[in-house]
């Protein structure tokens, strides 16, 4: 279905990430937000608390991320689409909600800003460390999805995609932004409303006596309802049966768990979105996403000046991790350059799927600033002798 | 006379049969204090299509999985703004928490008292069995000085929360304490809450004989609620300062709070439309077939 | 006729004796049975005394019990209170 008209400010626009971030989630239909504020995410919920009024749409500042990130599902559950935003420190007391939004079948947003840590580590300052948080931090076993913009514009684009995934999935989906790609003001394009695609929220078509929460249609994901429609539903954070009731069996556990896992990867080809440049016959290839994607561009642009043969991956969705393409890459090459604001997290699935069939060199930083483009250049040079 | 036929038990509708018998302890009153919701939803008319109850974890945190209405289990302390953004998203619905002391009061104290300060129109009814029972029997923020518990081996000196208190200071519009004893008048005070708008708050102070009692040697059950019956003093409008409870000193009950406040999305609503005028587009929920339900175009300036 | 009935689900009972206890016409007992939890159900030894008030069906906390009015168009007289 095509976005509602009503919220989509079609047009060419000068936006930072955070901003664009918003437009991207009234576009995709989210009418709910709770949040906490925290920088450099904050702008996100301070336009939405803006537009909202004006969209039908409701914001509400909690208490703190605790209490954000479960309001936004109580929201779904009421009938809406819902997103929160937050930073590190925000990010980590939100774990709990992330595994309740998994276990719960709910689905929601959740856009975080990275900026150096750990702890309060650096508020206005960038990193892409909580990549490794997003697919591990609660515990249990689940899987989520992440996505990695790179531009003001794409962190439009992948905003919608985002709550698109979550309502076809019936998953919390990631948009994993960092500070630089948040405050980069950029031209934005917001097309205008019958040119973008809104995955709706699935309700049943079935009748109250015939339906069951957590009854897996063909693409193993539940139909959703909301409150109030007569269908006395039970959702509950307990391992349960396909009624929503507590079943806590070792049988159990192992239906419901492996089906929350495999709704994402039995569908990864169609989750995973990069974008290849160049791979083909090269004998390095720079694995990328978010900002340091861009500041890897000159370091691979001053690599064929110099005439070595490097291809560039950029990874746009992060999590399912894109196995295939980076496997189907490894015996080609001398090797991957995997450069990210972190000291080593999502080179470590580059590195394992990888397999043994080339090197996987590591570009690390430790965050604050963007990597300098010389030392991904050295380490590209360093491979491809 | 002729036979008549047997009436059915008035919680049995309320139940998800299917699930019974529940789990808590022989001489547990929080079945009890679903007898008397149920009693008071049938004495309100509430339309129960638009009745959701939430509930956190624990002993309390289970009742959400018995009543056969939408139903939700949420993470440990978090029911209160789960309630709330269920709420706010679909404000038709009459949305009860039903929870217990340590979820609403220690995990979720930060969450009860920001609701209650914003009045959000939620109905908090607080399980009170004075410690943590799921758990296995340790010190929760109501558990009375001077008891044993599982961490307090040597006893409690940790000072207490006066519900009440707490509550009213935080701004519920309705405040009252009851115990599993009171049952006619719990049921009366839940649906005199269920009428009005705003934050309400009832505590119930419920036996807990396997976790709180055994390690006190304060009988079972049955001791608890004679218990009750002996030291109760129904007080309505006590001043909530001074109904403070302790190991085995009186309990004073009865409704000590019921005022006026403005409601949170009403006053929302009052607000933005005033600052808004037309611009304001009221919130809805998604249609039948998933998407929003459109409206009018909405031009603003977004270049800021 | 009595002027009302209990109705009890014997394998929902365990034993509290909350119902036996507070019943104002002290229709109950605790029964020497068992059920197959093991617990003692009540059963209504003086069933004639029984006004159907349902005191016991709000203190049951594992709605095993209940009380009714025979005659449901009966006036309501004042329900005893638990006091």
């Amino acid at each position: 279905m095509h976005a509602d008209p009503q919220g989509v400010l079609t047009g060419a626009h000068f936006l930072d990430g955070d901003h664009a971030a918003c437009e991207g989630a009234i576009a995709a239909g989210a009418r709910f937000a709770a949040g906490y504020p925290i920088t450099p995410s904050t702008e996100v919920v301070e336009r939405f608390a803006m537009r909202a009024p004006t969209v039908g749409g409701t914001f509400i500042q909690m208490e703190d991320e605790l209490a954000a990130s479960i309001t936004i599902q109580g929201a779904v559950w009421g009938g809406v689409k819902a997103f929160t935003v937050t930073s590190g420190p925000g990010f980590s007391l939100m774990m709990e909600h992330i595994g309740y939004a998994a276990m719960t079948e709910t689905p929601c947003v959740f856009i975080n800003v990275q900026r150096g840590g750990p702890s309060t580590g650096l508020p206005t300052l960038p990193a892409q460390a909580d990549m490794m948080q997003v697919r591990w931090g609660s515990h249990g076993d689940y899987e989520i999805i992440a996505l990695c913009p790179n531009s003001p514009q794409e962190c439009f684009d992948l905003t919608i995609k985002a709550f698109n995934f979550s309502e076809q999935y019936r998953v919390p989906v990631f948009v994993m932004l960092d500070e630089v790609v948040g405050h980069m003001t950029e031209k934005v394009i917001i097309p205008p409303a019958e040119e973008i695609e809104i995955e709706p929220r699935h309700f049943t078509k079935k009748a109250p006596k015939d339906f069951r929460l957590y009854e897996p249609e063909a693409n193993q994901v539940p139909d959703m309802v909301k409150a109030g429609d007569g269908y006395n539903i039970h959702v509950t954070g307990l391992t349960h049966d396909q009624r929503g009731y507590p079943d806590m069996t070792p049988p159990m556990q192992d239906v419901l768990v492996k089906r929350l896992q495999s709704k994402i990867l039995d569908n990864a080809d169609k989750i995973c979105l990069f974008e290849k440049e160049n791979v083909e016959g090269a004998d390095v290839v720079v694995v990328s996403y978010g900002i340091t994607s861009r500041v890897a561009q000159r370091a691979v642009d001053q690599a064929r000046e110099k005439g070595v043969k490097v291809g560039k991956l950029r990874l746009i969705t992060a999590w399912p991790f894109p196995e295939r393409v980076i496997s189907e890459i490894a015996p080609t090459i001398k090797g991957f350059v995997v450069p990210e604001l972190n000291l080593g997290q999502m080179v470590r699935e580059v590195e394992r799927c990888a397999g043994g069939k080339t090197r996987t060199v590591r570009v690390s930083h430790a965050g604050g600033t963007v990597h300098n483009p010389e030392s991904i250049l050295n380490a590209i040079l360093e491979v491809a002798r | 006379m002729s036979s008549v036929a047997i009436p059915q038990n008035p919680v049995e509708p309320f139940l998800r049969s299917e699930r019974m018998p529940h789990i808590w302890c022989p001489g547990c009153g929080i079945g009890t204090t679903v007898n008397c919701f149920t009693r008071a939803l049938l004495d309100s008319k509430a339309d129960l299509t638009k009745l959701a109850i939430v509930s956190g974890i624990g002993c309390t945190g289970r009742v959400a999985g018995y009543t056969n209405l939408d139903s939700f289990h949420t993470t440990h302390g978090r029911a209160i703004p789960f309630a709330t953004g269920l709420k706010l998203a679909n404000p038709e619905l009459n949305v009860v928490v039903y929870s217990g002391d340590g979820d609403l009061f220690a995990i979720g104290g930060n969450h009860l008292i920001h609701a209650a300060r914003r009045n959000v129109n939620l109905k908090v009814i607080c399980v009170n069995n004075l410690i943590y029972a799921m758990t296995g029997g340790q010190t929760a923020p109501t558990t009375p000085g001077d008891v044993i518990t599982s961490t307090a081996p040597y006893g409690t000196y940790d000072p207490a929360f006066n519900l009440p208190y707490l509550v009213e200071a935080a701004g519920a519009v309705y405040v009252a304490r009851w115990t599993t004893f009171h049952v006619r008048q719990l049921a009366k005070s839940m649906a005199e809450m269920f009428q009005k708008k705003g934050f309400g708050f009832i505590e119930v102070l419920s036996p807990c004989p396997t976790l709180y009692q055994r390690r006190n040697k304060m009988g079972d059950g049955l001791d608890a609620m004679k218990f009750y019956k002996q030291v109760s003093k129904i007080k309505h409008g006590a001043p909530t300062s001074e109904v403070a409870l302790s190991k085995s000193g009186e309990i004073v009950v009865g409704k000590f709070v019921d005022r006026e406040r403005p409601e949170y999305i009403g006053t929302m609503n009052t607000y933005l439309e005033q600052q808004l005028g037309e611009r304001y587009v009221e919130p809805h929920t998604l249609s039948d077939d998933g998407g929003c339900s459109g409206g009018e175009l909405e031009v603003i300036s977004c270049n800021r | 006729m009595p002027r009302g009935s209990v109705s009890i689900v014997v394998e929902r009972c365990k034993a509290c004796g909350f119902c036996v206890e507070f019943c104002p016409t002290k229709v109950l007992a605790l029964s020497s049975a068992f059920n197959s939890k093991g617990y003692h159900p009540p059963h209504a030894v003086a069933p004639e005394k029984c006004s159907g008030c349902d005191l016991c069906g709000m203190y049951c906390p594992d709605f095993a019990i209940y009380g009714y009015r025979n005659d449901k168009n009966a006036p309501k007289e004042d329900e005893a209170d638990a006091r």
